[in-house]
């Protein structure tokens, strides 16, 4: 075969995986969702559709299937159709960045498990993608014409736009640390351990950077329109939210994006901060070295471990945590994490410039 | 403080600690609670499987006592008097035997009952009780009226019923 067909052939394999990890993936998360809040609540949860449950989010998707698709009579059925489409793209474009393993070669075949490897603006387009995300949501408020809807997508553009900028602000410091946008990079580097003599610690960048994770984890939050920080479609006052005038498959997608935004913010933390696909001391036992599938899948597999914590700390969070007030919100996001987020960058560049100082 | 007609009343002035106001450590301990929560089982009954058995004082469907030698109704007519979502009709008829009076027809009609139990209360036989039965499902209205023959249900099902109606009842 020639070489470009397996390079294509690579490609649309990998696509494949990672578009499947994450329809299913968000499937499972709503599942998940459903299970922890009812341990929470002492209740018992989804558990009569397939064994305890576990198909129960096909069953809602088929629910959804067959609903009837209704755009009101006012609203702008163009900007109604394209919203959920904008959010669903988003959440899955994104994906493209994430490394899930290193890259391994198979006979004289290399393969990186990367969709799209090496980009050395990685975080900038992570960043930039993140930031097309709030279209979905103010166009699906504004296209509506609801009042509910509207002040919905408001509420989640001005929360967006502002928590962006913390997160844009707490990443500074990781690029300051890497000297590199590009994420496979920032990987490869958390590979490494610190040597204290009687014990190595993964090189993490969560224990450079706590207060960047910190602020990282609690814009996340804010980006993905979660609890505390679902303003956007708190019940009580606004209904639905943005998504009040949706039904059926489009409000299907909105759901699937705001599950499937929820696995990709916890798989980005997984990556930047916490290793990302690396397992420490256990993926440098020779029989891993040896066995580049075996190490792949290793590394595959603990990636997804990483990102199924995050998910789950997600959820209990929303469990756990009444929704802010909308002053309170904006309070916090301009009086307390901005300034934190920017004390945070000064202060790594003051320590790295000492450190380049000394030597 | 009060002069007699109004009290002022002192809030009081608690300030947050700083700890408080980290907001963090709350946080954190809101999050052990719910963590905590999840490891207890849950209270849920798994209800069509696992059935619910109310106790002697619950007010289940109203239904008429059987004896042996038929039922206790006299067909005084003072449960459909009393009854306030007026759902129980009775037509009396007269026999030949020692005990005269029997209903020739007592509908119960199980749309409009609102199991307050006045019927049983008003009762001079204790001829309609209130049964333990709570799981009533119709597809159409004539099912939902309930005659005779849905009623009747003889007197060794109701022993508990009727005795707690003896201890606390007048």
């Amino acid at each position: 075969m020639d070489q470009t067909w397996v390079d294509w052939l690579i490609l649309a394999i990998k696509i494949f995986v990672v578009l499947h990890i994450f329809l299913i993936g968000a499937a499972y998360v709503v599942l998940l969702e459903r299970k922890v809040s009812a341990w929470i609540q002492d209740r018992v949860g989804p558990n009569r559709v397939g064994w305890g449950g576990s198909l129960q989010s096909f069953a809602d998707v088929l629910k959804l299937v067959l609903k009837e698709d209704i755009v009101p009579k006012r609203a702008n059925p163009r900007f109604h159709f394209i919203a959920p489409l904008i959010t669903i793209s988003i959440a899955i474009a994104v994906w493209a960045l994430v490394p899930f393993a290193a890259p391994f070669t198979i006979g004289d075949l290399t393969i990186n498990p990367t969709i799209a490897p090496d980009l050395n603006v990685g975080l900038l387009l992570l960043l930039a993608l993140g930031s097309v995300g709030v279209y979905g949501i103010a166009l699906a408020g504004w296209a509506s014409n609801s009042k509910y809807s509207l002040l919905g997508g408001l509420r989640a553009s001005a929360q967006m736009v502002s928590y962006e900028l913390s997160m844009g602000l707490s990443l500074i410091g990781l690029i300051l640390i890497m000297g590199s946008t590009d994420i496979s990079t920032m990987v490869a580097a958390q590979g490494e351990y610190w040597d204290l003599g009687f014990l190595t610690i993964p090189k993490w960048n969560v224990f450079m950077q706590p207060l960047g994770f910190l602020i990282f984890l609690v814009a996340a939050f804010a980006e993905t329109n979660r609890a505390p920080f679902d303003l956007a479609e708190a019940e009580p006052e606004l209904v639905g939210g943005f998504h009040t005038e949706y039904t059926g498959l489009k409000f299907g997608l909105f759901f699937l994006g705001e599950y499937g935004n929820v696995i990709l913010m916890s798989a980005i933390m997984a990556t930047l901060f916490f290793g990302g696909y690396n397992l420490p001391w256990i993926q440098d036992i020779g029989f891993f070295q040896e066995n580049a599938i075996a190490l792949a899948l290793l590394q595959f597999g603990t990636l997804l471990f990483k990102t199924l914590l995050f998910v789950f700390f997600f959820i209990w969070v929303r469990w756990s945590v009444p929704r802010f007030r909308y002053d309170q919100l904006m309070n916090l996001g301009w009086k307390v994490m901005f300034p934190l987020a920017l004390g945070n960058t000064v202060a790594t560049a003051i320590v790295i410039a000492m450190i380049k100082g000394m030597e | 403080m009060s002069n007699g007609t109004h009290q002022v009343v002192e809030r009081s002035a608690k300030r947050m600690t700083f700890w408080e106001k980290l907001y963090l450590p709350e946080i954190a301990k809101g999050l052990t609670l719910t963590f905590k929560q999840m490891l207890k089982p849950s209270q849920t009954r798994q209800y069509p499987e696992e059935k619910f058995h109310p106790e002697a004082s619950y007010r289940g469907r109203p239904v008429l006592v059987q004896e042996e030698s038929g039922e206790r109704c006299v067909a005084c007519g003072l449960c459909s008097r009393v009854c306030p979502a007026i759902a129980i009709e009775v037509q009396a008829a007269e026999t030949e035997r020692e005990k005269e009076r029997y209903p020739e027809k007592f509908e119960i009609n199980m749309l409009r009952c609102i199991y307050c139990g006045y019927c049983e209360e008003a009762c001079p036989e204790e001829a309609i009780v209130m049964s333990r039965d709570y799981e009533l499902v119709f597809d159409n209205v004539e099912e939902a009226i309930f005659g005779k023959e849905k009623l009747l249900v003889p007197v060794s099902e109701l022993r508990e019923r009727l005795e707690y109606l003896r201890q606390y009842k007048g």
